[in-house]
């Protein structure tokens, strides 16, 4: 799960990163407000979880409350990459003499929490390791000690820091790990980190990635989900227990087994046609969790056809085919839906199928080629 | 031969008197597997799976008393952590953890634990693994295998089973198959299974299912391409899936940065040789036309 800048700096700050964590607002007149609170000149931030916020202007430097609230109303309701912004972080600008990277990640070829240094800050690392892969450390910690005196120093020299930051370069580096490990996360950096013209080092930007097989033993952090962020068929699914990821194809897909979804999902295009979502209904296939699965897959008013395809060993086929039919008949909205059914007990699945009219396949590759089929018949 | 289970597997069941952990070793006794102990804290003295199997409170006790070799673990996600050690103190070389949901950080921990300790863990959140007629630990269907020449190694669950079904359809039988699991951090990687089918004499050809994330694919390309004279064939799932989502599995994302393609590990994959199935159906063909079968 992804957090908002303002909550991983909210984090950070309590693990003593210095920061300049100003205030979040919703509306212009609030931006003005927090500005004036403030004083000076402010940045003004949507708070987005997708990445290129600034180039779609989504950040504006402001130098009186008037102005705040005039980029703040700019900024509010504008669309980055499909998301609304619906609040901003008004915080008190800096003036950047250089800026730096710094992230941890959770490496899982090192299987080790690593340390991503680079003096190329400002600008993803992702940019800096196809144009400058040399500018970036890359330093894995050990698993059971952990963050070690000589490694924040490295660290320091690397980057090249003058001499009197080095200290608060070590609360940086502490406080970020310190973050990490008490918030599992999966990712936890500050881009850039920034030494400012009167000599001090600031967090300007932070991001935070949490682990969302963690997320239960932090009932505080789960209740920093941004669901304005999330798409609401999502949000039904993963209250349902269902993995499910909405794509912009015409066919709805129902399958047991995430490996299963994604390869059912990459088989409907091969054979001509665009998946709708990513849908793993998880083990046993319970008539409950087949009716959520229909309910979130159709309200989705792009879908056309459906492709179910389970592989019973723990389920049964038969079951599984009678829980498709009693779902089905409980729908408001009906598409073509083909069932494929493999396993166990899927000879006793076909008659309970057929009464139904439901379209079947033997094979994947066939199911995906009758759902393409059904789609454009529908279309 | 066969690799990581066999005949001589002493199997332990942490977690044996729970719903998932009952359902699975009665499979797994009926398949033919050797269970000799199961564990449950607090259950000790008792007996499971209508009294074929003792029950004991702690591992070191049931390996003491059972001469157990390996254990395959269901416990929660939240005790998982707890079991895999609790195996390794009592020296239990292999392990085989079912559970899915472990936090990364504690997998972080107790991977360098086991590994330190010359434990082989293999998952979390894996589906096992089957040597055919031989002994199947976890929870892949028995009925789908047919003993055969070929290794299986894949990262997925349910759509490993759709690789063996198809195989066995075909006529294209297994020696083992085995699920390394879909979490970011896990005990066993595809080289490690790679590197122990090449040097299995009645393996004749390796398939290897991967999916989108992390780099492990294209490592174990580097290795086939280095060490592996079997004929393989590949697949990857995920070519649709779209960057900086997790698809299900919690290691199965493209990083925003495009890092983790399916279309990198099959272009890695095809530059060692290995040939890369557009369907998992093609698989039995694909070995076929490398002159296997």
């Amino acid at each position: 799960m992804k957090l908002q800048e303002y909550r991983s700096k909210e984090i950070l700050a309590r693990h003593g990163v210095p920061l300049l964590s100003g205030q979040t607002a919703t509306t212009p007149e609030e931006a003005r407000a927090a500005a004036a609170d403030l004083g000076g000149a402010v940045v003004i931030k949507a708070q987005v979880l997708v990445g290129g916020r600034g180039k779609a202007g989504g950040v504006k430097l402001a130098s009186s409350p008037d102005e705040a609230e005039q980029a703040a109303r700019e900024i509010i309701g504008l669309d980055i990459k499909g998301t609304t912004v619906k609040t901003v972080l008004v915080a008190p600008a800096a003036d950047i003499a250089h800026e730096y990277y710094l992230g941890l990640i959770l490496d899982r070829s090192s299987k080790a929490i690593t340390i991503i240094a680079s003096a190329e800050g400002g600008v993803e690392i992702e940019e800096t390791a196809k144009t400058n892969p040399d500018a970036i450390l890359s330093l894995p910690l050990h698993p059971l000690i952990g963050l070690q005196e000589h490694e924040v120093r490295r660290v320091a020299f690397v980057l090249g820091l003058p001499a009197d930051l080095r200290k608060d370069f070590a609360t940086v580096l502490r406080g970020l790990y310190a973050a990490f490990i008490e918030s599992d996360a999966d990712l936890a950096e500050v881009n850039p980190l920034v030494v400012t013209d009167d000599g001090r080092l600031l967090a300007l930007d932070a991001k935070i990635v949490l682990d969302d097989s963690a997320l239960s033993r932090h009932p505080d952090l789960e209740a920093m989900r941004d669901l304005n962020e999330e798409e609401p068929s999502e949000i039904a699914a993963r209250e349902a227990g269902i993995s499910f990821i909405k794509l912009d194809g015409s066919i709805g897909c129902m399958v047991n087994g995430a490996g299963l979804a994604m390869t059912t999902m990459d088989l409907v295009k091969l054979a001509g046609g665009e998946p709708a979502n990513f849908l793993d209904i998880g083990g046993g296939a319970k008539q409950d969790k087949v009716t959520a699965a229909f309910k979130i897959i159709l309200d989705d008013p792009n879908v056309k056809a459906i492709l179910i395809n389970i592989f019973g060993g723990i389920t049964r086929g038969d079951e599984v085919a009678r829980g498709i039919v009693e779902a089905r008949a409980a729908l408001t909205r009906d598409v073509p839906m083909v069932v494929r059914i493999v396993g166990t007990n899927s000879e006793e699945a076909k008659p309970i199928l057929a009464e139904a009219n439901l379209i079947t396949a033997e094979s994947l590759d066939d199911a995906a080629a009758k759902a393409v089929a059904a789609a454009g018949a529908a279309a | 031969m066969s690799i990581l289970v066999n005949r001589e597997t002493r199997l332990l069941v942490q977690g044996i008197t729970g719903r998932e952990g009952e359902f699975h070793s009665t499979a797994m006794l009926e398949y033919g597997t050797s269970i000799v102990a199961g564990v449950t804290p607090g259950k000790g003295g008792q007996s499971a799976l209508d009294g074929r199997v003792p029950v004991f409170d702690t591992v070191a006790e049931a390996v003491e008393q059972t001469g157990a070799n390996a254990t395959c673990i269901f416990v929660p996600a939240a005790f998982a952590p707890d079991a895999m050690l609790e195996a390794s103190a009592a020296r239990v070389p292999l392990v085989v953890c079912i559970t899915e949901g472990v936090p990364a950080l504690d997998m972080l921990r107790v991977s360098h634990v086991l590994r330190a300790s010359g434990t082989r863990l293999i998952g979390p959140n894996c589906p096992g693994m089957t040597s055919v007629d031989e002994a199947k630990v976890g929870i892949i269907p028995g009925n789908i295998h047919a003993r055969g020449p070929v290794g299986l190694v894949s990262r997925s669950g349910t759509l490993t089973y759709e690789v063996v079904q198809a195989m066995t359809d075909a006529g294209m039988g297994q020696t083992t198959c085995v699920g390394i699991g879909g979490d970011p951090i896990i005990g066993t990687n595809f080289i490690d299974i790679l590197d122990m089918f090449n040097q299995d004499p009645e393996t004749e050809a390796i398939v290897m299912i991967g999916e989108i994330g992390g780099e492990e694919e294209e490592k174990a390309a580097a290795f086939c391409a280095r060490e592996v004279r079997k004929p393989m064939a590949a697949f990857i799932a995920g070519r649709t899936a779209p960057p900086g989502r997790r698809m299900g599995h919690a290691g199965a994302i493209i990083s925003s940065g495009g890092e983790g393609t399916a279309e990198s590990k099959r272009v890695a994959l095809e530059e060692a040789g290995v040939r890369v199935a557009d369907s998992p159906s093609h698989i039995p063909q694909l070995l076929r036309d490398a002159g296997v079968g």
